[in-house]
């Protein structure tokens, strides 16, 4: 039984095919000329029913893209800087899509406070070159803010401590 | 995994270099590629090289983690499992061990050290939506430290977008 939080709620649950073909593509889509004859050679279908699923689940935002992603340390985007802000719960909806709109900005979501120890509702992961370039970013963010930034800070990633795709059981 | 085994990956590439070629293939496919019988010569053609020369780059740029994959990106949350980033204030002495512990759960799917208070940050993906507490309390009770779990209200942006 699948259950959708109300953002999520695409009117499309994946089955069991769905799921041997995630499970066959988490770690990647073939490299060979006809990837999806591939995977139908696998599962003893037809490309066609492949084909098929695969779009239905990028239509209905099941799988976001097929697409290459960068491994950004090794681009040169060495500097990761986690900023949290502290905003206005009314006026969140309106200041992040904004800070997402940045092309720095990879992630930008609303998440809750744990007061008194955390305050900060607002998320954004900002990459650059260096950390000079992240505080650049940072100010942009404030800009944008403006009177509502009631207090902000950056957490830089200093390890790596575990990182894994997503993973499906079988 | 051993954190040490992990920040080796981090360094492997810096001597690989990336040609013009390589660079407009992965500002190209970070857009997506669209579904059909051969995805790779369409993508090919519009970038001017052959079907083989891509697919061999692609291979290379993922065998030397310049990629760190290619493929269907998955919605966690439209697959119908949980997730949620959870933080935890850990002292210095304590941090290696306690991150072990974490790791140790096939539920953690990403774990950071930051610079803060709140210094370990981590992602927790489960199959079930519900699960997600379970796990958090299971990490409490392993480690004695709280477990602050920050799941998303509202997402504005996920997007990886390097122009290289």
């Amino acid at each position: 039984m699948l259950v959708y939080d109300s953002q999520s709620d695409t009117g499309y649950q994946i089955n069991a095919l769905d799921r041997k073909l995630i499970q066959l593509t988490q770690s990647g889509l073939p490299l060979v000329s006809q990837p999806y004859q591939e995977l139908a050679q696998q599962l003893g279908i037809t490309a066609c029913e492949v084909k098929a699923r695969f779009q239905r689940m990028l239509d209905h935002g099941v799988i976001r893209r097929i697409a290459a992603v960068p491994n950004h340390y090794s681009l040169g985007f060495r500097a990761n800087g986690m900023t949290v802000w502290n905003v206005p719960d009314n006026r969140i909806s309106d200041l992040g899509p904004k800070i997402g709109a940045f092309e720095f900005v990879s992630h930008c979501y609303h998440r809750p406070r744990h007061l008194p120890d955390w305050p900060y509702n607002l998320f954004a992961m900002v990459h650059g070159h260096s950390r000079d370039d992240v505080q650049d970013h940072i100010r942009a963010i404030s800009d944008v803010i403006g009177n509502d930034n009631h207090g902000s800070d950056v957490l830089y990633s200093t390890r790596i401590l575990k990182k894994t795709g997503l993973r499906l059981a079988d | 995994m051993p954190a040490a085994q992990v920040n080796s990956r981090q360094t492997i590439q810096d001597k690989f270099e990336l040609d013009q070629t390589d660079r407009r293939i992965i500002n190209r496919l970070q857009d997506g590629m669209p579904v059909c019988d051969q995805p790779y010569l369409l993508v090919a053609d519009e970038l001017g090289i052959q079907e083989h020369e891509l697919l061999s780059r692609l291979q290379a740029m993922l065998d030397n983690k310049v990629l760190s994959r290619f493929g269907p990106m998955f919605h966690a949350e439209r697959l119908g499992g949980g997730l949620a980033l959870a933080a935890m204030c850990i002292p210095e002495t304590e941090f290696d061990h306690v991150a072990a512990q974490v790791n140790e759960l096939p539920e953690i799917a990403h774990n950071y050290q930051r610079t803060h208070k709140f210094n370990m940050w981590f992602v927790i993906a489960t199959e079930q939506k519900s699960d997600v507490e379970r796990v958090a309390s299971q990490i409490e009770s392993t480690t004695g430290y709280p477990v602050y779990n920050m799941p998303k209200i509202e997402e504005y942006y996920v997007g990886l977008r390097f122009p290289v």
